[in-house]
């Protein structure tokens, strides 16, 4: 079971959330090639290692935010409110918020 | 290579089962093949197998990271059946079905299969509709499906609580459908490739790809550096990371599947039984287990474990369908990563690599493919053309939007 620190409500658990999946690359302009709009559409990263995702808290404040979460362990290692800048992660504790389990 | 016959196997009982020969050969890593095939689950094997004995390429090696069978192939809850919606995926399932029909024979090794039917149940006025018409779809397709109604279900199933929480509205049946051995499958294929002359290398990660002008010319792996002529990836839910490394991206979100087996108990259950909107299937093993699974943990995951609350989920559903089993103890739990793609219909055929070559995206339901998926894989790869059953599973069809939607076959029930 996850822990996932919501920013608006704290710690809470998996069950009274959504992942809304990878956050896309930036949205491409009108005109480019179908190339780029399909990669934009449906290619993603998928990484093994971190991951900078959206999790919607659904049986909460039903708010969306951001998560820096690690794929193999699991580890949350930020949470960002939407328009925050993406935190930087150098050390292995840069955490904005307490990991999840 | 001995074969395996009734008079092999009454004979070394005789002799306490000593000395059976290795049923395939595990071999070092050579310096150069025709054909590197990445992955030595059943995908990567059945390729290397039609490779060898469909179109004469034997100079193969399967390279495997850990060891043979360990990925979803060995995880997998065994799921053998065809009745899918769209033309394109009906065709090729059906190929599959067919094959596995003649599997054991084809490749001297008891697959065991079982077609002892595969239920899907509606609980809805509105689910029954809908299942109607995807049954229906079916026999258009030339495959079997019969729809019942609950008192037929209740007959076959004896054990079902058909006044459920949400109560069996009915279901159909594909009478073809039902289980086979999925360690069977693997072992198979890599004895009867082992036998035709492929190279099966364990503990040999593939690292990296070496690429020439857009063109693969070989790989680096944790063993050294092999050439080839053509690479094909049958790596399941790593789909993506050895894209990465050839440099390109896919449709691909990699999640944690699992499923749990009881301890054993005497024939009880002998359907395959389904239900897409409470999220649950369930089957008996031929040694008593009762195998259930449901969907995937709904994030992106590497861990090859799956959380405790869709196992809570899978557990309700299963107990409220058939109250007999809340006593059951359950032996083990587990996960496999699966690869899933935005249709929910294989990624099979070219990449932008020249002669690199991937088999993928098959999500929660590609056991059932493996027959089919290594036959039309190794043509693909022998021709440098797409296979026509799989001419529309290709990359490409991301750009051009022809996707095959198969989420209502193969969105729950694998
Ligand atoms: C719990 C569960 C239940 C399922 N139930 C069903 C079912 O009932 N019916 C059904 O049809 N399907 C089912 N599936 C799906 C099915 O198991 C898979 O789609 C299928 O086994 C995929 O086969 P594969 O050969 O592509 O992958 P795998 O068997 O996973 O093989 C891929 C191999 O590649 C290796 N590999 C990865 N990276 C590298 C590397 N860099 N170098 C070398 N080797 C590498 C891995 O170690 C692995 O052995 C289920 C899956 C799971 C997890
Ligand atoms: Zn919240």
């Amino acid at each position: 079971m996850l822990r996932i620190p919501c920013p608006f409500c704290g710690d809470r658990d998996e069950a009274e959330f959504r992942c809304g999946g990878e956050l896309p690359r930036e949205i491409p302009q009108p005109g480019v090639d179908d190339d780029a709009w399909s990669d934009y559409l449906f290619n993603r990263d998928n990484p093994k290692g971190l991951v900078h995702e959206r999790w919607c808290h659904s049986f909460g404040c039903n708010q969306w935010f951001n998560v820096v979460r690690d794929t193999v362990t699991h580890r949350i290692h930020a949470v960002y409110r939407p328009g925050e800048p993406r935190p930087a992660l150098d050390g292995p504790c840069a955490t904005a918020a307490k990991s999840g389990g | 290579m001995r074969g395996y016959s009734f008079a092999s196997l009454l004979g070394r009982a005789l002799r306490g089962h000593r000395g059976w020969p290795p049923a395939w050969r595990s071999a070092d890593p050579g310096k150069a093949y025709d054909v590197v095939v990445v992955g030595a689950g059943g995908h990567g094997l059945a390729t290397a197998y039609y490779l060898a004995k469909n179109h004469g390429i034997t100079n193969v090696a399967v390279l495997e990271k850990g060891w043979l069978g360990g990925g979803n192939t060995g995880r997998n809850t065994q799921v053998t059946r065809s009745n899918y919606f769209w033309p394109q995926s009906a065709a090729f399932f059906e190929r599959s079905l067919k094959l596995y029909e003649g599997l054991s024979r084809e490749l001297n090794f008891n697959v065991m299969l079982s077609q002892r039917g595969i239920l899907t149940l509606a609980h809805s006025h509105h689910e029954m509709e809908a299942l109607r018409r995807w049954a229906n779809a079916i026999r258009i397709n030339g495959i079997d499906s019969e729809v019942l109604t609950p008192a037929e279900i209740g007959r076959l199933v004896p054990l079902i609580n058909l006044d459920a929480r949400f109560p069996v509205h009915g279901g159909f049946i594909q009478r073809r459908g039902g289980i086979s051995r999925h360690d069977a499958v693997a072992w198979g294929y890599a004895r009867a490739a082992s036998a035709l002359g492929v190279s099966i290398v364990q503990q040999c990660e593939v690292t990296d790809f070496n690429i020439d002008n857009r063109r693969v010319t070989g790989v680096s792996t944790t063993r050294g550096s092999i050439a080839a002529d053509k690479v094909c990836i049958c790596v399941a839910g790593h789909t993506s990371v050895l894209a990465a490394k050839a440099g390109f991206r896919v449709p691909v979100t990699s999640m944690a599947l699992q499923a749990m087996v009881s301890e054993p108990l005497k024939p009880c259950l002998d359907t395959v039984v389904i239900s897409p909107v409470i999220h649950m299937y369930v089957s008996q093993t031929d040694r008593g287990e009762i195998v259930v699974g449901g969907g995937a943990d709904a994030y992106n995951s590497y861990a090859q474990r799956g959380g405790i609350p869709l196992l809570e989920e899978n557990l309700a559903a299963l107990i409220e369908l058939f109250p007999a089993f809340s006593r059951l103890r359950l032996m083990r739990q587990w996960a496999g990563i699966v690869d899933i793609t935005p249709d929910t219909t294989p990624i099979m055929g070219h990449t932008p690599v020249r002669n690199l070559y991937v088999s993928g995206g098959w999500g929660t339901g590609g056991y059932k493919a493996i027959p089919a998926g290594g036959e039309t894989m190794a043509h693909t790869v022998a021709n440098d053309a797409p296979h026509p059953l799989i001419a529309e599973f290709g990359l490409d069809r991301f750009e051009s939007g022809a996707l095959i939607d198969e989420g209502a076959a193969s969105g729950v029930a694998h």
